[in-house]
């Protein structure tokens, strides 16, 4: 097998994905995954699937599992906001792969989040790094945007059937709003039906647990962290199910 | 030449074109500074007074003041802050808050011509925050955005700014007393925030000859080595026109780029405040007229180390 000799001798340079067996192309889509590789992500995802793997297989053990990597390297500041984003791409090439195929084999849903900036409040940078957080670690997001008034919050969240609602406010004239959202959910006898999450520079757990929401999220780390966590607990199934796919 | 003029009750301070720039001390702000906010919701200022004096001998040629802390009296402790910080210093202050009262509370309870932080292009704020500004004699900072968000597109975002500067005329403000912040965003995040900002900084000043602020570290967020990242965008934004900006003067890398941008903006001359600054003090001059060090000179050795100790920080 000469070829395969000579392919060791450039692995650096030039890696044939399908020479790899299951176990060493799964490391390696973490490994570009974690360098925000979008091409190899893909071709990775269409090898595994032509070798009969399961879409949600693919999704839980070859990139929620990478972009958990990503998380935890993104928290402890060895990663850094440009290279998450490009991580967060690479994961969505995947996905573009995967979305219709678990569609269609009814495999467990992670979960889905509507997110928005609150009424009166423009800023949106905090806000998208968090969805595209969300998404790389599997969520389903309907970011609904900047200035949301109560109704586009409800309306989205019917529309969608989501799990989690995320609200985002960099103001201290406009965070407020985030207690006028959770009491028309109260209002509406729906409150519990979702994972109210909260974020933006001037708040803190107080206002947090003042407000009525189910936790602060101080960053897109945390958040997503928060987000399995608290999904676990809620339903006792679909992300239990998730972590012991991706544990393998 | 545009300049906007704000006064303590015994100093004055111009933003200006052609003028060294105006370092604005960002530290007294309890957003994300938990003990901070708690102190200050609890009536201890000792922090407050601790960073009022860090930030003036770092270089703070103003400081920017925000009580924004949640569920708090927000009117009331920013105008007791305002008072502790005038008692200390006579640096002008920005007063800063999203909330009416809190501007209204901070400009009775300031002594000077003051700077608001901030006013936006929505008409509603226009409408509450232009008002009390002229009502008071004060100069105001417009961000450049309105209802429908941060445009990506700097020519929405200079037509914002214009529209905010012709409101302000229309309640009586002048357009050198609108200090606009065109809005620097993060360049790890957002693809070509730099080369938006130093060109809506460049037009700003061209076309529409006001004086602009704004939050230097914005540029770095989410990167490794902030400081050095800040510094190379103010040199950058000095040289396109930027005038002013809110920022913490504690650090070296940020301080050496204004002060050398000052030296390369000819607003520096001789380069007096970049020598005072950065002179060794420790080196002994051999000049007749005395270093700093010589023994027996006229007035002994108080004088020398009175101007030593003044210009070192």
């Amino acid at each position: 097998m000469a070829e395969d000799n000579n392919l060791n001798d450039n692995e650096d340079d030039d890696l044939d994905l399908k020479s790899l067996n299951d176990e060493d192309l799964v490391a390696q889509m973490h490994d570009d995954l974690y360098d925000g590789l979008k091409a190899e992500i893909a071709e990775g995802v269409n090898i595994l699937l032509s070798r009969d793997w399961e879409p949600y297989e693919v999704l839980t053990k070859a990139l929620v599992e990478g972009m958990r990597i990503v998380g935890i390297d993104f928290r402890d500041g060895i990663l850094f906001v440009p290279e998450v984003l490009m991580s967060a791409n690479a994961m969505k090439a995947g996905m573009a792969i995967l979305r219709p195929l678990l569609a269609e084999s009814g495999a467990p849903q992670m979960g889905k989040m509507v997110i928005g900036t609150v009424k009166g409040d423009i800023h949106d940078v905090g806000k998208n790094l968090v969805s595209m957080m969300m998404e790389g670690a599997g969520f389903e997001v309907i970011d609904i945007g900047i200035n949301n008034p109560v109704e586009n919050y409800i309306a989205a969240l019917e529309e969608h059937n989501a799990d989690i609602l995320g609200m985002s406010a960099l103001l201290t004239t406009t965070m407020p709003y985030m207690k006028v959202v959770i009491d028309a959910l109260k209002a509406k006898g729906v409150r519990d039906d979702y994972v109210v999450l909260v974020g933006g520079a001037p708040l803190n757990q107080a206002f947090a647990d003042s407000v009525g929401a189910d936790a602060y999220c101080v960053d897109a780390a945390v958040t997503v962290e928060i987000a399995k966590d608290l999904m676990a607990r809620r339903q006792g199934s679909g992300v239990d199910r998730m972590t012991l796919a991706a544990e393998g | 030449m545009t300049d906007t003029v704000l006064r303590s009750a015994n100093r004055e301070v111009i933003i200006g074109f052609d003028r060294p720039f105006v370092i604005i001390g960002e530290r007294i702000n309890p957003t994300g500074r938990k003990l901070l906010a708690d102190e200050m919701a609890a009536g201890d200022f000792s922090r407050v007074e601790a960073d009022t004096l860090a930030q003036v001998a770092a270089g703070a040629q103003m400081l920017d003041i925000n009580a924004g802390i949640p569920m708090a009296d927000e009117p009331s402790i920013l105008a007791a802050t305002i008072r502790l910080v005038q008692s200390i210093t006579d640096v002008p202050l920005s007063i800063d808050s999203s909330i009416i009262a809190a501007l209204e509370a901070g400009l009775d309870a300031y002594d000077g011509r003051a700077l608001v932080n901030s006013v936006t292009g929505e008409e509603e704020v226009l409408e509450a925050v232009l008002p009390l500004v002229k009502k008071h004699d004060a100069a105001v900072v417009a961000i450049a955005n309105d209802e429908t968000g941060i445009s990506e597109d700097p020519d929405v975002r200079f037509a914002v700014a214009k529209k905010i500067v012709e409101r302000a005329a229309d309640f009586g403000i002048a357009a050198r007393d609108v200090v606009v912040d065109p809005l620097l965003m993060p360049a790890g995040a957002i693809d070509g925030a730099g080369r938006q900002a130093l060109s809506i900084i460049r037009r700003l000043r061209e076309e529409l000859k006001v004086n602009t602020t704004g939050g230097a570290s914005n540029i770095s967020f989410g990167l490794p080595n902030r400081h050095g990242l800040n510094g190379a965008f103010l040199s950058m934004a000095i040289g396109a026109g930027m005038t002013s900006a809110i920022l913490n003067p504690l650090h070296g890398e940020e301080m050496a780029a204004i002060k050398g941008a000052d030296v390369m903006m000819g607003v520096d001359p001789s380069c007096q405040a970049w020598m005072a600054r950065y002179r060794d003090p420790t080196v002994q001059r051999e000049s007749r007229r005395g270093g700093r060090n010589v023994r027996g000179r006229r007035g002994g050795g108080g004088g020398d180390q009175a101007r030593a100790a003044g210009s070192g920080a």
